[in-house]
Formats: C-alpha cells, structure tokens, sequence
C-alpha cells in the first residue's frame, strides 16, 4: 500500500531520528482493523496524522463517532439478520392480515426502546461534538503572531506584519511559523472562494470574499505539514497548495529576519543578465521582487523565491530545471494558470533562472 | 377495444349524452370509456396526451437517459482518476464533468425521476383516472426535457457548466464565471425547478381531493404519504432556489450586484438560498424512496408494515426537520458558537424519524415471512447502505469533525450512501417491483439477482474507500493530485470497482431491454400485493379503473381479494373523476378531468424558448412573453362544462 512518508522534516538543531512513522493507531481500536490495511499509512496531508492541539483534539471527536456508529451499524445489522433468518413455523395457510397481537405490543415496545437509545446516543454525541468545538474556539486569543493569508486564483499570499512597516513579509505558498505558539491566521480573498486547511493541524476554514475571518494553528513538533485549498475555486483548484514549517523559535527568527532583508544586486555576470530579462520582458508587471523596480503584485512576491520549497503552489520542487520549465512554459504544467508564457531566448531563460535561484 | 367497439361507443355518445356507467355491462362500460379516455394514435396523440401513464413512463425513460449521461461522466471522471498526475483529462473538461455529473443527478435525474413514479403510482394507488391537472402534468414534462436538453447541448458544444452542482460566487458570477457556462447552468435550473413545482402541485391536489371513496387519511398508502409529503418539501425549498438562480442571472445578464461583496452585496447570501433549496433536495429524492420500501417490503414480507401511524409522522418530521439544518453545508464558512450548536443537534436530530423508519421496517420483517426477490434484495441492500450514510451524515452534523472532512473525499462517501444506497437502491427495487404493472411483463429474476450483486458490491467497493481517501486528506473537485500523496492505488481501486458498478448497471438495462420482448407476462398481480394499482390490469387501460374501488381497508386486497366494492354513477361518455373531502375522502363531486390538448406542449415551447433566450439577453424576456401568453391563453380557452351541456 502506501509508501511511508516521513512527516516531519527534521529540526537542524536538535538530533532525532527520522520518524518512520509506523502507523501507530491506539489499541482500543482494533474493530477497524480492515480500514487499516486501506488506511496504509499515508501522512502527507492527512486528518489521521495530527500534530497539532486543534487536529488532534477532532481526530479523538473522529475515532468517537466511528466507534459509535460502527457500533450501532453492526447492531442493526444483527437484528435486520436475526429477522431475516429466524426460524419460523411452517403454516401453509398463513394470510398476510393474521397479525399477532402480543407481537405487535412487544414491537412497539422494543422500537420505542431503539428510539429512545437512538435520543440518548445523539445527545452524547452532540455535547462532545459541542465540548470539542469549544475546547478549539478556546485557542483563539491566545495568539502571539499573526500571519494573513491571501486566497488568489491559485496560489496564497502570506504577509506578516511587524512593528515597522519594513519588518512586513510578503511571501507566497508557504507559511512559517514557532512551534508550540498559537498562529492567529487572518483569511481573506480577493477573487473566488477558497479554503484554508491543513488538515495534520486545523480544520479548514473558508476564505470569503468581502468577508475576513480567521483560525488559530498551532503545530506541536517541528516539521513541514501540508495544506490544500479545500473549496472548489476554478481550473486550478488542484493545485493549489500551501507548506506550513513549523520550527523552532530561534530557526523562525533566523528565518523571518532573512526574509525583511532586500535583494542584494546581482551578484555575476549571468545573474545581472537574468536580473536585466526579468526587468524588461513583462515578468515586473505581474511579481515583486524588493530592491528591485520589480513591483507587480498580481502574483506572488519573488524577494526569496529561492528559499521557498516548492513553486507555483506545490505543482513543482524548487529545482532549477523545474524553474526553467515552468517559465518556459507554465501553461502545460498548470493549464489555467494566470502566468502567460513569455518568449525569451534560452540564453535569457537559463540567465532568469540562474537569477531567481539566487534570492535566497 | 376493436375498432368496432370504438365506432360503436362514438354512435352511442350522440345518442345517450351523459351516460353513466350504472347498471351498464362490463363490455360496454370499458368501450365508452376507453373512447373517452382515448390517446390519439401516432406522433399526434404523443405529443397532445395528458395520459398521466403514459407521462409518467415518458418521465421514467427520460430520467433514466440521463441517469447514463451523469454515469458515463463519473466514469470519465474515474478513469482521470486512477493514478496520480493522469493527463488523460484537462481541467477544463474535468470541471465540466464533475459538475455535469452533479446536477444531471440531483436535477436532471433523481428528483424527476422520484416525481415520475409519483405521477404513474400515485392515481392507481389511490383509486382514481388521472392527475388533478392532466395538462399541467404535461406540460411539466416538456418544461422537463427542454431544459435537460438544453444543458447537456451547452455541453457539447463545449459551454457545460463548470461551477459545480452549487455554482458558489463570484466563481459562477459575472467575473469569474466563463463564457455563457454559468447561464445555461442558471437556465436549467429554472426549466427544472418549475416543471418539480408542477408535478408538486399536481400530487398535492390530487392525494388531498382525488381518493377512493372510504380511503381516509389513515387508509393512504405509505408511498402516497410519501410523495405527498415531498411535494410539499418541493413547494416549500424551490422557490428558494428560483430565487436565487434568477439573481445570478441577473447579476451576470443585467449586472444587478446581489452577490458582489465590492458593490454591497454578499456571496454568502448565494449559499444560504441554495442550500436552503439544496438541503431539502436531498430529503425531496430520500422520502419517496423510503415511499418505496414502505410499498414492497410489505408485500415481500407477506404482512403489513409495522407502526403505520409511525411511520407517516416520520416522513411528516423528516419534511419539517429538512429545513432546519441547510447550514451543516456551511460549517466552514465560519459560524458564532451558538449557531454551530444549533444546526449540529437540528442535523443530528433527522436521525430520529429516519431511524424510527428503519426500527418498523425491520419489525415487519421480523413478524412477517420474508421472501427474496429481486427487489426485496434491493430494499435489503438500502437497509445495509443507508444505515452506514446516516452514520456518516451525524458524524459530519458535528461542526469540529465536518472542519475536517467537509470538502473531502469522505462527504462524497457520505452523500454517495444517503443518495445511491438510500435512494437508487429502493428506485432499482421499485422499477423490479413495478415494472410488470407498467409493461404486463416481469423482468427477469435470474438477471435481477446478478444487477443486484454487482451494483451492490461495486457501490460498496467503491464508496467506502473514499471515506478513508477523505480522512487522508484528499479533496473534492481536483482533477488530479501528486504521485507523492500515496493516494494512488485506493484511487486505482476505486476506479476499477466503478467499473464493477458499471456493468451492474449495464445489465440492468439489458434486463429491461430482454423482457420487455421475453419477459413472462405478468398478470394483475403478480407480487399478491396488496395496494389498489394491483387491482386492475398490467399495463393498466387509459382510465386506469373500469369502475372506481371503495376502500374499507389500508390493504384494500389483502382484506378482499376477491373482490371489492365499486362506485356507480359516473359520465361515461366524457372524462371525469371523483373528488371528495380531504380528511375521510367522502364522495363530494364528479369533476371533469382534461382531455388532451397540444398546448401544453406549445406552451412548454414558447416558455422554453424565453428561457433560452434570456440567457442571451434580458429583451427574450419581453418579447417572449408575447408567445408565453397565447400559449396559456389557448390551453386556458374556456370549452364548456360537460355539466353545462346537460
């Protein structure tokens, strides 16, 4: 089945064994023994593989409700057998309107006993339901950093704010933030509906035009967990996912004072010529890149494209010759995509990726 | 009926106007009234007959056509599926597929095709010669398959909607929406939505007004309790969505800002009326499929359904409580505490009738002398399969899990059990069950028990993967996804077990096609049920009834299956039916009943044709309802009252 995916990357500072996340589910559920040899053990982006108090707080709610309904699935199950098999007197001359009336009485008896155990159980069901939700809405105000993502048709943009305007961050697809600390993520979107989630985390929470909202996430090991867009949002609404890092506090600085930083001027001969193709043949009009006159803001903020671990909202590694290929031609990657393909010679192409893989 | 006999019965009009069927003999009776009831021959009588049989067949073809077009798309959808970064289909046409696949289902099949057996049944099982209005009943149909045509024309010529079967803004409004794809989707779902609001009315006039003398509230048949309760779920939820799919099309034709957050408006208000309409969808296609099971699993139980007054205080509740909980679509959208509370016990609570029903069908079972035919394995089947969708449906009432699964493979699992295993199973037994008293012929036991295995095991090899596919974290609505996410090969399975459903269903069709020329004749009553349609002939003559039953029973031929009592003193020579109270169903009045007419389809198409044209510009809307009228003017044209004649 599944290969086994290591779910973490592991933290540079501290030594740890790369997890071979065995699937360790908890004994008390062997009755799902068979979903186990379909589950495999797939962790990617998964609701089954929390490390965080949200996510893990729903998959306790998730492996409730499966115990109880495969519970009651089997019960009636048994009786429907039961009714089904069970012995019966052989009368040839029985008449479809000879009906037993004790048996009748004791039917309404054992069905109003199913009902009023159907009440009992939902009522259960609903006060955990209603303790899990709140035991999550509690997080919310507890935040000490806030990131606000931004849904576009498809890729997300991800600004932090600091103190000064030159502490802000725009960034794209990927979300860093200190383990253990609840993250206040701020939703909004400027186009169509999207979804925020990242299920080993949170619940999804929708991003609305003209209406902010906002979720709390907090990641409890350090590691890289995945996220998708989870509301259908046109052509490319398969790919459109986002990478939270979660890491430690010391690493989240290092990192977020990496990204304040501007460009520094080229470097080489061939970055100044990739710095000149991308200044002069349309790729400004749309993309950012900060010390640069670069100020297009109809795609994402390029300032540390090379930092980021994967390109065009996870569609692609960020290796060079996928860099190449996708603006070689971004269409054939992500059918749909708003970037135009833009002729330039191979010599400019090689010199634009030789570039942008140099803003670190 | 010869020829002979027809020209006969016209000579004998002149001569006795206003005949009635008292003391006339048998051969005579049917002669007059087969000449009254008559469907013209040829193309002519197809297209002016309000026959509300041969509709309601018309009805069930129609649905089940496009039940193949939504199954082929799905099947298209799955090949795409079957391994990771597949390129056999683009976005673009992935798009167009799933939601093709979607609202062919929900609009274009399961709701007309749940309302086709209601207008075929409901008549026969309530003892009378048509719907209340014959003409409005055709009419609907035509409305019916113009906007179903349309939609699926739009998707040849490669401008099928591409939005989804819930077309959210802005992604379906004026900005984002592509080309006219959003419009024809909004169009449909006008053609379709007025033709349900028909037969909806249809079925209300004619359970409350049209009953066998002496088959009082307590007397209707189950299935007639359903139909008549989703008929007012359909009365209640459409306009709901009429309303809506107007102001899209307003906001996309004429550029209105209902859903424009920039300009005041708000896309959540879209949702909110959608699925406003859209929860009792769900609740419009299950009831009367649970109106199917409350009819055959008595007969093949050899008893009475236990806990009758249960039961239709179920399907009472179920309608009510269908209302209360459209939210649980919107959990993500973000709601204050007090509100997700609310709509997770109002969801949660739906559980309690649909498990009250469960409880007495399988009470029945238990005191009765099951038997195993074709559609009782059917009705075994949804019992199996929808227990495990309701499960699923509390599971996801609850807003901290539905964060987690809403929008995933899991709700497509979840939504595939309610809606295959709770609705489709039950119509396949109906259509096994039904089928010798639409065609006189049975259809084939040996062939019905393979269709029932291998849809049952495909659905079930199919779906229930997805949930864990869902859990695993694979979204809805993605035409493909990364080799890395080891969803692969549960995707690859699912896809193969599709085709295991594929061929179930591939035989059930066959099935039909082979006994519809070989099928044993079936005779009145094959299944010795109980209910008033087995009582006359399969298929049953124009007016349904030579003589109209008095019913003293709630299983009228268990209780005197030799023979029962009839009414006398109804017009022979001209079309008419007995209306009586709506409580006991006391005899009140003859009332004359529509004869054919070709302006319900003239209608139909001056109607139509202002739909269409208004997708292109709001001036079709002006100008069409120049035709609209002398089209409703003709059909309205007053004829003079048989009665008035006399």
């Amino acid at each position: 089945m599944a290969r086994c995916v290591s779910p973490v990357a592991r933290p540079r500072t501290r030594k740890r064994p790369l997890m071979p996340l065995t699937c360790t589910w908890p004994k008390q559920w062997a009755s799902t023994a068979p979903m186990l040899v379909l589950t495999g053990c797939s962790d990617w982006q998964s609701a089954l593989h929390p490390h965080g108090a949200n996510a893990r707080r729903i998959l306790d709610l998730i492996w409730s409700f499966s115990a109880v309904a495969t519970g009651t699935w089997l019960l009636v199950m048994l009786v429907l057998a039961a009714a089904l098999l069970r012995r019966r007197l052989t009368e040839t001359t029985h008449l479809p309107l000879e009906i037993d009336v004790r048996q009748e009485r004791r039917f309404t008896r054992l069905v109003a006993s199913a009902i009023a155990l159907t009440v009992l159980v939902l009522v259960i069901l609903t006060t955990m339901s209603f303790f899990a939700g709140k035991s999550i809405a509690s997080l919310s105000g507890t935040e000490t950093l806030t990131v606000r993502v931004t849904g576009h048709q498809w890729w997300w943009e991800v600004r932090y704010f600091g103190n000064e305007p030159s502490q802000a961050i725009v960034t794209a697809n990927e979300i860093h933030i200190p383990v253990g600390d609840p993250v206040k993520v701020e939703l909004d979107s400027l186009d169509v509906i999207h979804s925020f989630w990242v299920p080993s985390l949170a619940g999804k929470r929708d991003l609305i035009p003209g209406r902010p909202s906002e979720l709390t996430l907090i990641a409890d090991k350090p590691g890289t967990y995945r996220g998708q867009c989870a509301e259908f949002c046109g052509y490319q609404h398969a790919h459109m996912a986002i990478t939270v890092v979660a890491e430690s506090r010391e690493a989240f600085d290092a990192w977020r004072s990496k990204q304040e930083a501007a460009t520094p001027a080229p470097a080489g001969d061939e970055e100044r010529r990739g710095q000149r193709a991308f200044l002069s043949t349309g790729c400004a009009l749309c993309h950012t890149i900060r010390g640069t006159p670069a100020g297009g803001t109809l795609g994402p903020d390029l300032t540390h494209l090379a930092s980021r671990r994967a390109l065009a909202a996870d569609t692609l590694a960020m290796t060079p010759g996928a860099l190449a290929a996708w603006i070689a031609d971004p269409q054939s990657m992500k059918p749909g995509a708003k970037m135009p393909r833009i002729a330039l010679s191979a010599d400019d192409l090689n010199a634009v990726v030789t570039y942008l893989g140099s803003l670190e | 009926m010869s020829g002979v006999a027809g020209t006969s019965a016209k000579h004998e009009q002149e001569v006795l106007k206003g005949v009635r069927d008292t003391g006339l003999d048998e051969a005579r009776l049917r002669a007059f009234l087969a000449h009254a009831w008559r469907t013209p021959k040829g193309l002519y009588g197809w297209l002016v007959t309000v026959d509300h049989k041969l509709i309601g067949r018309r009805y069930i073809v129609t649905a089940f056509l496009f039940l193949i077009l939504a199954g082929l798309s799905a099947l298209a959808m799955r090949f795409q599926l079957a391994r990771p970064e597949a390129g056999y289909i683009g976005p673009d046409l992935y798009n167009q597929l799933f939601t093709m696949h979607g609202t062919t289902m929900m609009f274009l099949f399961a709701v007309p095709v749940m309302e086709a057996f209601a207008i075929y049944l409901v008549p026969l099982m309530i003892g009378t010669r048509n719907v209340a209005f014959p003409r409005l009943n055709a009419f609907s149909y035509w409305v019916y398959l113009f906007g179903g045509l349309m939609i699926w024309i739009a998707f040849a010529f490669e401008t099928g909607a591409d939005a989804g079967w819930f077309s959210y803004v802005p992604l379906a409004g004026p900005e984002y929406g592509i080309g006219k794809r959003p419009d024809f989707w909004a169009q449909m779902v006008t053609y379709t939505e007025v033709s349900a609001l028909a037969v909806a009315v249809e079925i209300i006039a004619t359970v409350f007004k049209q009953r066998a003398p002496g088959m009082s509230l307590d007397r209707i048949p189950l299935y007639v309790w359903s139909v008549l309760v989703t008929a007012f779920v359909i009365l209640f939820a459409m306009p709901a969505v009429m309303v809506s799919s107007t102001m899209l099309i307003l906001d996309r034709l004429v550029g209105t800002k209902f859903f424009d957050p920039a300009a005041g408006g708000d896309a959540l208000l879209w949702q909110h009326l959608f699925w406003f309409f859209g929860h009792p969808e769900v609740y419009i296609i299950f009831i009367p499929a649970t109106g199917f099971v409350s009819a055959i699993l008595p007969t093949f139980a050899r008893r009475p359904v236990f806990g009758y007054l249960g039961i239709v205080l179920s399907l009472v509740a179920i309608g009510f409580l269908s209302f209360g909980l459209w939210v649980h679509h919107m959990f993500a959208t973000g709601l204050p505490q007090l509100g997700e509370s609310f709509f997770t016990a109002s969801s949660m609570m739906i559980a309690i009738p649909s498990g009250i029903q469960i409880f007495c069908w399988i009470a029945t079972i238990w005191g009765g002398r099951p038997s195993f035919a074709t559609p009782m394995l059917f009705v075994l089947g949804f019992i199996f399969t929808f227990v495990i969708g309701g499960l699923t449906g509390v599971m996801v009432a609850s807003v901290p899990l539905d964060l987690q699964v809403h929008d995933t493979y899991f709700v497509v699992a979840h939504f595939h059990y309610v809606l295959v295993g709770g609705a489709v199973f039950p119509l396949l037994g109906a259509v096994y069950y039904w089928f010798p008293k639409i065609t006189g012929r049975m259809l084939s036991e040996r062939l019905g028990r393979w269709n029932f295995w291998l849809v049952f095991l495909g659905f079930n090899l199919t779906f229930f993967p997805m949930h864990i596919l869902g859990l695993q974290g694979m979204p809805r609505r993605v035409y493909t996804y990364p080799p890395a996410s080891g969803w692969g090969e549960m995707n690859l399975f699912i896809s193969l077990s599709s085709l295991v459903v594929f061929a179930g269903f591939a035989l059930f069709f066959l099935n039909i096609l082979l006994s519809l020329r070989n099928g044993r004749i079936a005779g009145d009553n094959p299944w010795q049920a109980s209910t008033l349609e087995w009582a006359t002939a399969s298929p049953p003559p124009s007016y349904d009834f030579s003589r109209l039953p008095v019913v003293n029973h709630r299983e009228p031929l268990w209780a005197e299956p030799d023979m029962l009592l009839v009414v006398e003193g109804l017009r022979v020579d001209a079309r008419e039916v007995l209306a009586g109270t709506v409580a006991d169903a006391v005899p009140q009045l003859r009332v004359p009943s529509a004869d054919n007419s070709i302006w319900p389809l003239l209608s139909a198409i001056a109607v139509g044709g202002a739909f269409l044209g208004s997708i292109f510009t709001p001036w079709a809307v002006v100008w069409g309802a120049i035709p609209v009228s002398i089209g409703f003017i003709c059909w309205f044209w007053p004829k003079g009252e048989p009665e008035d004649e006399e």
